[in-house]
């Protein structure tokens, strides 16, 4: 019983689809389940799964990272023209995008901390601009090419492992992002920012610095963003549409994959396998020769599905009972309207 | 429609007159809580008919009954001669039984005049008649004679006080017989005090109904002609006015004998040494507060609703620091600004109000219980978690283990997980605002006990509650506060009425 509870619970509903779309598209396709083929579809979902993990740290906290589409496509720009054909330069450039990374998760984080800017539009305006900056930059067409030994991270992998024949880069890259996540969870901070996204003045009115966990999730997904665009400048190559979109797909496997919008809920492995289902999806319609041009159209509407499913008593969410945080600005935290201090006379 | 009621003569006020509104026999309950029962109040027109009783009498409740806000379980209510029964509060607003609430129902982008006609604006043509809206908001504000509410301004851009006369503006404009405030001077300042008096006295002398519900005590004899006294949710007395004094309606409201399960100290407290002392601290809410909290001493903190006592707790504990005035812990002075300082100062705070800010309900037992300590005291995360079982078990938290989300315990549970996440961070300073309400009196024994075991392993306590018997029946001091002040300091045992005397009477000993 408990099983199957766990099963149709947002929690564990997502396995079960992936397991179900998994089968549908063997069925379809029977090579699909080979070892060989099975692992070059984990290796074309490494990146959107990394970014998945990332975004999953923000949304579980109560906010959104619109920006991880962006970043990911300036980060592709910034490896394919500033490596080039000079393997020497793959170091310093990879630090560059590291600190460009982590930088746009402080200007996120903060700006939503400290400024109070809904992240919405914190992370909508940083995605304009770094889609800008791109566009600036190349004038919107594909330029640069990095060296082979750089892209090898994105396309290359352990040649000669039995069964699968090779063992990508990027499986294992995702393999140890998501260990890295699964252990962040368990950790102080990982506990501190589920229950920000549930009750952000119980944590509060606990003494944790807020604003500095809220940051650390933009911080994390920018990171993520970063990897997944190393993995892709090798996987898709440097064209300013590489990356596009992301944040939306991100947003959806993590929704997929029963993660509470608005925080306070979800496992990192299940936001993971939200990637897993919906690329598998893809693959499935792709199979059954449904126009790729409808795949946005069918993203929106898992994406509302999704959350729709999680809210419904099916889904067994509970809301959470805690009212809104007020403006800083407004008196203490009673119930009743607080009286001047010179009153009566 | 524009019919006021200026316009009708004004009426006998004598005893003779019938009541144009009579309740009889009113009975709520939440959830199986009888909240009100066998409560019968009748509003004469042109008298003004105070409500008074401790937080949690039930005027609430029977203001909301009459305004059509909650439905009755019992009882009858008559209105004009006629039995009536609202579903809405607009029902009962059209039938000219006007209710203004200390929260405002009003739209704050919308002009005065919209507001006062919102959902019947006047109509000319097929089109909102904007300039015979603003004629009438003008008439019906000169009527109450004001003359410096513009009709065409903006609400947000008026004050408190403003925007109360807009609700009152409101009211008129239905023609309302009976008009029902609660705490209506709560958010008000000192001379817009005295006119809301001159409003209610020109209401009053129109023929409307005034019901008037107030804790402050000084009001309810400046204002009313007829007092009704609730306690408990039932009805104590109905007298006029001029039969009573503070100190008997005091005796009316109280009138309860203290409960006995209140522990007596544990062996071994000794009072010690000053652990906080703060000297002329205050806030934009709360001024002049001059307290000291010894280990192993228990302060009760008392006072009526919107006295400051939360703000108190809040200044103390960082959330809403004061601004002025030196706050000195163990005698070293110490500037507590943000609640991580106090936190780590030793100080914990135990929210009145725990779902908002005590608890992340979603979250498991384990992980609430241990918020507090991983966020300041990560070095003694280890030890905190090892300890966690032990303290649950002092506490006698029943759940089905520590995974269990807190949402699915009961109140009283849910206080212990509180309790237990400062525990914890091992506090030397522990403030408990409200530490028991809506717990059963299970829970209400063990929040006493754990209260006493502080005290004596040399804590020092700050307990706020709007229970009297709570505050008299553990604190060694009692103290009182009012209109964001410290009033009186009174002794360990004092009376319930001495108590609530201090704590609504004006301010001892001339303060300004």
């Amino acid at each position: 019983m408990n099983v199957i509870r766990t099963l149709l619970s947002p929690r564990g509903a997502v396995f079960l689809l992936l397991a179900g779309l998994l089968i549908a598209v063997t069925v379809i396709s029977p090579s699909f389940a080979e070892p060989g083929q099975l692992i070059r579809f984990i290796q074309r979902v490494a990146p959107i799964a990394i970014v998945a993990i990332g975004q999953y740290f923000v949304i579980v906290g109560g906010e959104f990272d619109l920006s991880m589409g962006s970043l990911i496509t300036a980060q592709v720009v910034i490896a394919g023209n500033l490596i080039g054909q000079d393997a020497g330069r793959i170091f310093p450039v990879l630090a560059l995008m590291l600190v460009l990374g982590v930088l746009v998760g402080l200007v996120n984080g903060l700006l939503v901390t400290l400024l109070k800017v809904p992240s919405f539009i914190v992370t909508l305006g940083m995605m304009l601009a770094l889609l800008g900056g791109v566009m600036y930059w190349t004038g919107g067409a594909a330029t640069g090419n990095p060296v082979d030994s750089f892209r090898q991270l994105g396309r290359g992998g352990i040649r000669g492992v039995p069964v699968i024949e090779i063992l990508p880069y990027s499986v294992l890259v995702m393999a140890a992002v998501l260990a890295a996540a699964i252990w962040l969870t368990r950790t102080s901070f990982g506990r501190t920012v589920i229950a920000l996204g549930d009750n952000p003045r119980a944590v509060r009115y606990a003494g944790a610095r807020s604003w500095w966990v809220t940051t650390s999730t933009f911080v994390i997904s920018a990171l993520t963003a970063t990897i997944s665009g190393i993995l892709l400048v090798g996987y898709a190559g440097v064209h300013p549409k590489v990356g596009q979109g992301y944040e939306f797909i991100a947003i959806t496997a993590v929704v997929l994959g029963g993660v509470v919008l608005g925080g306070g809920r979800g496992w990192v492995v299940a936001a993971m396998a939200g990637a897993f289902a919906l690329e598998a999806l893809f693959t499935l319609l792709n199979f059954a020769e449904v126009p790729s041009t409808l795949r946005d159209g069918i993203q929106g509407v898992i994406i509302i599905a999704a959350v729709a499913y999680s809210a419904s008593p099916l889904g067994g969410a509970k809301r959470k009972a805690a009212p809104p945080a007020p403006p800083q600005t407004s008196p203490p935290d009673g119930k009743e309207p607080v009286a001047p201090a010179h009153l009566g006379s | 429609m524009t019919t006021n009621i200026f316009d009708a003569p004004v009426p006998d006020t004598s005893s003779s007159t019938a009541p144009v509104l009579r309740a009889t026999d009113l009975s709520k309950e939440f959830f199986g809580v009888r909240v009100l029962h066998g409560v019968s109040i009748e509003l004469y027109p042109g008298r003004v008919h105070g409500l008074v009783g401790e937080n949690g009498a039930g005027k609430s409740t029977l203001m909301k009954i009459l305004a059509g806000v909650y439905q009755r379980d019992g009882g009858t209510v008559e209105f004009n001669g006629e039995p009536v029964s609202f579903s809405h509060p607009v029902q009962a607003m059209d039938a000219g039984l006007a209710t203004v609430f200390q929260e405002f129902n009003l739209l704050p982008e919308r002009t005065v005049a919209q507001n006062v006609f919102i959902g019947r604006e006047p109509r000319r043509g097929g089109l909102v008649d904007q300039k015979g809206m603003v004629t009438r908001t003008a008439a019906l504000l000169k009527d109450l004679g004001i003359d410096f509410i513009d009709p065409a301004a903006r609400v947000s851009r008026l004050s408190v006080a403003e925007q109360q006369i807009v609700e009152i503006t409101k009211a008129l404009s239905h023609d309302a017989k009976v008009i029902s405030m609660d705490e209506p001077t709560a958010a008000l300042a000192g001379h817009e005090v005295e006119l809301l008096y001159a409003i209610i006295r020109r209401l009053a002398a129109r023929g409307v109904a005034i019901l008037y519900v107030s804790h402050r005590l000084r009001e309810i004899f400046d204002l009313c002609d007829e007092i009704t006294v609730l306690k408990d949710g039932a009805f104590v007395s109905h007298t006029p006015a001029a039969e009573l004094d503070t100190a008997e309606l005091v005796r009316l409201m109280v009138g309860r004998s203290i409960s006995t399960y209140f522990p007596s100290a544990l062996e071994g407290t000794v009072p010690g040494d000053t652990r906080l002392q703060i000297r002329g601290g205050g806030n934009d809410w709360i001024d002049g507060i001059d307290l000291q909290l010894r280990a192993g001493h228990i302060t009760g903190l008392a006072g009526l609703q919107g006295a400051g006592r939360t703000e108190l707790a809040e200044a103390i504990f960082g959330a809403a620091p004061f601004t002025r005035g030196t706050l000195a812990i163990d005698g070293r002075e110490a500037r507590i600004t943000s609640i991580r300082a106090a936190v780590r100062s030793g100080i914990a705070l135990i929210t009145e109000d725990r779902k908002a800010q005590g608890l992340a309900l979603g979250q498991s037992v384990l992980n609430n219980a241990l918020l507090a300590v991983r966020s300041v005291f990560s070095r003694r995360f280890a030890a905190a978690a090892a300890a966690l079982p032990g303290v649950l078990n002092t506490l006698e938290l029943s759940s089905r283990g520590t995974d269990q989300e807190v949402q699915f315990l009961s109140g009283g549970n849910q206080q212990k997980v509180v309790l237990a996440k400062w525990l914890l961070t091992k506090p030397r300073i522990v403030v408990l605002d409200e530490p028991t309400r809506g717990i059963d009196v299970g829970a209400k024994v063990a929040v006493y006990q754990l209260i006493r075991e502080l005290a004596r392993d040399g804590v020092a306590i700050l307990l706020i509650s709007s229970e009297l018997p709570e505050v008299i029946g553990m604190a060694d001091t009692i103290l009182a506060m009012h209109d964001g002040r410290i009033v009186a300091q009174l002794p360990a045992g004092s009376s319930e009425q001495d108590v609530l005397a201090a704590a609504v009477a004006a301010p001892i000993g001339g303060t300004p």
